[in-house]
């Protein structure tokens, strides 16, 4: 496993690279074309580049959790909940206990924030516990504490503030070089000093041109690493979280419970979706190419079920080449020999860890309570038990309570 | 003078590198010690379960004495076993308690009042998770054992292990019958 984290950081320092040569390369160009100075613009871009990244190592999680309406919980909220999430940290060998949030949404999703492995949080929409048993909730969670221990969340917001700051740049760059097209009529030989290379108006137009040509492919460039280094940690995930709770069919079968629900994540934007365990835009265009930030979950699916053997990362791999009749595997091979056999366990039985109340009793509460918030309703708890739902028109202040007669504020 | 350089430059990487080496391998050691106190703090919580969960199955009307008596039985002797340090016959007083314990599950599926109480319901909750988290430990135990051997087995950390007398391996926990058994119980009447 730490050899697995040694040699995805080394490829994502790699990737991440990529792209900051990219950034590099675009303000420079911008420099050049606006300034005639290429310095100036790299150093605009980088300033750019270093408050953006800043904001969103110390308050990128605060934002993102409060994007998507998440609400953390204590353990006595969501016991189960709590005791997943406990198991899969100690099987991942995490040193603290990741803070749990609840998102009220009936749809199906789980995604994990945090800079590094001590300020890490795992969120959960309500409608993932209400529908999911214990095995699933916890391959799903087992996935999430895999992106923390791996810091793929680190990487991804880097990532995206990259991403991010690139097509900031590509956008004003092109709009402006086209303004200045149409109104100045070429660029960089406007200033005229001695700085630029002889050939002034040759010269400031090629520039132009390739400062438009990149303009306009970097974003394009930097999207399609993005979505590869996304990718490519879905998959560790999903082999991790098979090694950590030695039971991939837990999550194969969540995931298929996901592909069948088509209720849409109500924050999820095309920046916050890399971090969900599912693509919240699965059922809209994008979904199976290059610009998708997820697998196919058929595939995903099937790797996890053709895992035969064994849990370890090895298995993953031969099921991740089988599935995809190709030679080269996702998992390197150092590591996926290092962990020698680990043996499946068995499925626990029980169903849904929350589910919604199904008697009529508690269904037509359920209701009424709703009916009752709707309206304003002020809700006191009486010590008998019994709950008192006063109409916000009340007048007076003291209210008995009907079941036992003691006397409340109101 | 080039040589001269050239020596110190190469005398102070490998200093480096023997630095690193050792602090990697310290630390690999520690993790290990680490998750072996991980798996007692389970352990300990289980035994701490145990008297209330017999105490909510007490109440319950002709619930099968012998069954209650084997698990209190059985935890004491584990919670006497573990001050000892023979491991095997730790080990062995553990799974004792985790068969006891499944036995008790096994008969309580005959009592629909008993499985429908909340104190129960709770109860039985903590007892799965934490047989659960006495799993995982001992998983993530391993798993460190693991990556300890390859530190000191693999060249070339191998021979800054030996200079510093790091113990060359470790090891690893066997699987006990009682995890290979961890399915559903076969209930039948």
């Amino acid at each position: 496993m730490w050899e697995q984290i040694r040699a995805n950081r080394l490829r994502s320092i790699i990737l991440v690279v990529l792209m900051g040569a990219l950034l590099v390369l675009i303000g420079w160009f911008i420099g050049m074309v606006f300034a005639s100075n290429g310095i100036a613009g790299l150093v605009i871009a980088l300033i750019i580049w270093g408050i953006m990244t800043l904001v969103a190592y110390f308050q990128g999680d605060n934002i993102l959790l409060s994007i998507a309406g998440a609400k953390k919980i204590t353990p006595s909220d969501h016991q189960q909940l709590y005791d997943v999430v406990e198991e899969m940290k100690i099987a991942s060998g995490l040193e603290k206990m990741p803070d749990i949030y609840v998102i009220d949404d009936p749809s199906l999703n789980a995604f994990a924030t945090g800079r590094d492995p001590n300020h890490a949080a795992v969120s959960i929409t309500s409608g993932l516990l209400q529908k999911l048993n214990r095995d699933e909730l916890q391959g799903v969670i087992g996935h999430e504490i895999s992106h923390i221990k791996h810091r793929d969340v680190l990487l991804m917001s880097m990532c995206s503030v990259l991403l991010g700051t690139i097509v900031i740049l590509s956008f004003y760059a092109s709009r402006m070089m086209m303004f200045g097209a149409i109104f100045g009529g070429g660029g960089g030989g406007r200033r005229g000093n001695s700085r630029n290379n002889g050939g002034g108006g040759g010269g400031a137009i090629i520039i132009v041109v390739f400062a438009l040509l990149l303009a306009i492919l970097a974003p394009l460039f930097a999207q399609l690493i993005y979505f590869a280094i996304s990718r490519k940690r879905e998959y560790l995930a999903d082999a991790s979280s098979a090694l950590y709770t030695r039971y991939p069919e837990g999550l194969a079968s969540a995931l298929e419970k996901l592909e069948q629900s088509t209720t849409p994540v109500k924050n999820a934007t095309q920046a916050t979706a890399p971090m969900y365990i599912v693509n919240p835009f699965r059922n809209k265009l994008n979904v199976n190419n290059l610009t998708s930030t997820h697998p196919p979950l058929q595939e995903r699916i099937r790797i996890l079920r053709s895992m035969a053997g064994g849990a370890a990362y090895a298995n993953y791999d031969q099921a991740y080449r089988q599935v995809k009749d190709t030679q080269s595997g996702i998992i390197s091979d150092k590591t996926a020999a290092a962990a020698g056999a680990v043996g499946l366990r068995a499925p626990m039985t029980g169903g849904p860890v929350e589910p919604l109340a199904d008697d009529k009793v508690s269904r037509t509460r359920e209701v009424n309570d709703m009916m009752y918030r709707i309206n304003d309703y002020t809700v006191i708890n009486c010590e008998c038990g019994a709950k008192l739902k006063v109409p916000p028109s009340m007048q007076g202040t003291m209210i008995k309570c009907p079941r036992c007669g003691r006397a409340h504020q109101a | 003078m080039l040589i001269g350089i050239i020596i110190a430059v190469i005398v102070i990487l490998i200093l480096l590198f023997l630095w690193g080496s050792y602090n990697g391998l310290v630390n690999a050691r520690n993790l290990v010690k680490n998750a072996w106190a991980q798996i007692d703090v389970q352990l300990k919580r289980r035994y701490d379960l145990i008297p209330n969960l017999v105490e909510t199955v007490k109440g319950y009307k002709n619930f099968e004495r012998e069954t209650l008596e084997a698990v209190t039985k059985a935890r004491t002797a584990a919670q006497t076993a573990s001050a000892s340090t023979d491991m095997a016959a730790r080990s062995a007083a553990e799974g004792e308690l985790t068969g006891a314990l499944s036995r008790l599950m096994v008969v309580v599926e005959k009592y629909p009042d008993l499985k429908a109480n909340q104190n129960f319901l709770a109860l039985q909750e903590e007892l799965t998770s934490t047989e659960n988290k006495i799993s995982f430990s001992r998983q993530a135990y391993n798993d460190q054992v693991l990556q300890y051997n390859n530190k000191t087995q693999q060249f070339p950390s191998t021979i800054v292990a030996g200079m510093f007398n790091f113990k060359k391996e470790q090891e690893f926990l066997q699987a006990t019958q009682a995890d290979v058994e961890r399915q559903a119980p076969k209930v039948s009447f």
